[in-house]
């Protein structure tokens, strides 16, 4: 039985489970549904290039130069942060393999002890103490790890998430611990924007008005009746959203923490992540360093062994222990079992021969119920 | 950064993993990657206690040093603001020449102290940055 060996080179971002789309080999990084992604690159990119088109000759001549350049640089810096937002990892977690997610499951074996048949078993969460303050971890039945403090999983990309603070389809992507602050620039900037034009088209229709009377300075420039409609609605809404970002950085929150009101104050439960100033959380969200991103997208896939099975995303040194063929360990079926792991956890005997793996395949699925977005989240908050 | 090709690692795929033992994150600080120096049982016979402590501890103070919210990172962040984030294009960040060391170190760590005991460390970023993963491979030299 001979096989062929694949010489294909396969990068890590073609494994990567989830439902996220990559472009770009691998580079750029968006959820699945980028629709509203589009429709807000067209509000922008029309409605500043109506303005250029329409305003910005006038107002160059008959007030200053300086308004089209402003206008320019702005645009730039609110379509850099905007991309920069949509097409950068926001922080997520890669899944653990099926070695650690077993380590773990033993662990929360060993932390339960015997249940009494037909019981359920507790939930899954362990206890950390964070600066004074107890923070339960909720386990993460779909990526088979114990979430770190602040991470979510979003069940629109299907993955966990660092310092998750919501999934926005105007940017298609999560906005999460690394590209927060690319967020907050874009709306900050956005609003200026925003606000910029709105003022200009005023003045330009003010000033054309007292030559040529209302009527026909909106005849001659019509743009500026669809500039001045888009921007008073996206005004009070990206004004807005600006305002409640800034008042989230300055307490050092997400916007998943805002919802849940995990630090609403209620049982003395307080933010154990805020450093009790404001300067000093505003410095940390916006110029704290730069984390890198640990999904290692563009890094090659090890095909070490040939034809069939899809080598799990690991450059990793060796591991003789044979790997199952999908990374998400599906030995405990669950109702969040991806469709097509399941017909494979009726076969783990056969890929998976180590002995440690056997028991864990033969346990009866967990009766508890997975959290995997904010709203059942809530809901289990206050059962609790 | 990511690969860990090493002729020793090369050796170490003719020998059969015994166990893996997962170092778990330490949070009692926030959000900021620490891990545990608690010494798990599983490398009691493999290696001393102080040793891996020694190991896990100068991790924790790189990772500290990568994380630290100091003028340097404001002033790289505040830069890096007024350029539109585009000298990331051209310069490597605080955080990734940290992560270079972290890598450097493991090697070493690995080259040194734990190959020779049968121990393969894994670096964190293979790993999300959750655990430290040590591999521990069966020992045909001792004689049980």
């Amino acid at each position: 039985m001979s096989a062929v060996m694949i010489t294909r080179k396969v990068r890590k971002w073609e494994k990567l489970p989830g439902k996220n789309t990559f472009c770009c080999d691998g580079r750029v990084m968006m959820a699945r549904q980028k629709g509203v992604f589009y429709l807000t690159l067209f509000l922008i990119v029309g409605t500043c290039s109506l303005f250029f088109a329409f305003e910005c000759p006038y107002l160059a001549i008959h007030l200053s130069p300086a308004i089209p350049v402003f206008a320019a640089l702005l645009f730039l810096f609110v379509m850099a942060m905007l991309l920069r937002t949509s097409f950068s990892d926001p922080g997520v977690l890669p899944r653990a393999l099926p070695e650690e997610a077993t380590f773990i499951e033993m662990e929360i074996e060993a932390a339960n002890g015997n249940v009494p048949a037909g019981q359920r078993p507790p939930p899954r969460i362990r206890n950390v103490q964070i600066n004074n303050q107890i923070v339960k971890l909720k386990y993460c039945y779909t990526c088979k790890i114990f979430r770190p403090p602040r991470a979510s999983h979003c069940s629109i990309c299907d993955n966990c998430v660092d310092r998750f603070d919501h999934h926005c389809p105007w940017v298609g992507n999560c906005v999460g611990k690394r590209n927060y602050r690319y967020f907050y620039l874009f709306t900050l900037s956005l609003s200026l924007l925003t606000i910029y034009i709105f003022t200009f088209d005023i003045v330009h229709v003010v000033m054309r008005s007292v030559d040529n009377g209302f009527l026909n300075t909106l005849k001659q420039t019509p743009g500026t009746v669809l500039e001045v409609l888009v921007c008073f609605f996206t005004l009070w809404s990206v004004v807005g959203l600006t305002g409640f970002h800034t008042y989230l950085i300055s307490l050092n929150q997400t916007t998943n923490e805002d919802i849940k009101g995990s630090w609403s104050g209620k049982n003395r439960v307080q933010n154990p992540y805020s450093h009790k100033n404001i300067i000093k959380n505003c410095c940390e969200v916006l110029c704290g360093p730069a984390y890198p991103s640990v999904l290692d997208r563009r890094g090659l896939m090890q095909e070490d062994s040939p034809a069939l099975s899809d080598a799990p995303p690991s450059s990793s040194s060796s591991s003789s222990v044979p790997q199952t063929t999908k990374t998400t360990a599906p030995l405990i079926p669950n109702e969040h079992t991806p469709d097509e792991a399941k017909p494979s956890i009726a076969a783990p005997p056969e890929k998976s021969p180590a002995p440690r793996e056997e028991p864990a395949g033969a346990k009866v699925p967990p009766l508890a119920s997975p959290e995997t977005d904010a709203e059942t989240s809530i809901a289990k908050d206050q059962t609790h | 950064m990511f690969s860990q090709t090493h002729s020793l690692q090369d050796m170490r795929q003719q020998a059969a993993v015994a166990a893996k033992v997962f170092i778990q994150r330490d949070y009692t600080n926030g959000t900021v990657c620490q891990f545990q120096t608690k010494f798990p049982s599983e490398l009691e016979t493999r290696i001393d206690k102080q040793q891996f402590e020694e190991t896990v501890r100068t991790l924790n103070n790189l990772y500290a040093e990568a994380e630290k919210l100091g003028s340097q990172s404001y002033i790289e962040g505040c830069l890096a603001c007024l350029t539109a984030y585009t000298i990331f294009l051209c310069m490597e960040t605080h955080y990734e020449k940290v992560l270079k060391k972290i890598a450097k170190y493991i090697q070493e760590q690995n080259d040194k102290i734990y190959a020779p005991r049968g121990l393969l460390l894994t670096d964190p970023i293979e790993r999300g940055l959750r655990v430290i993963e040590i591999a521990i491979f069966e020992d045909r030299s001792l004689t049980r």
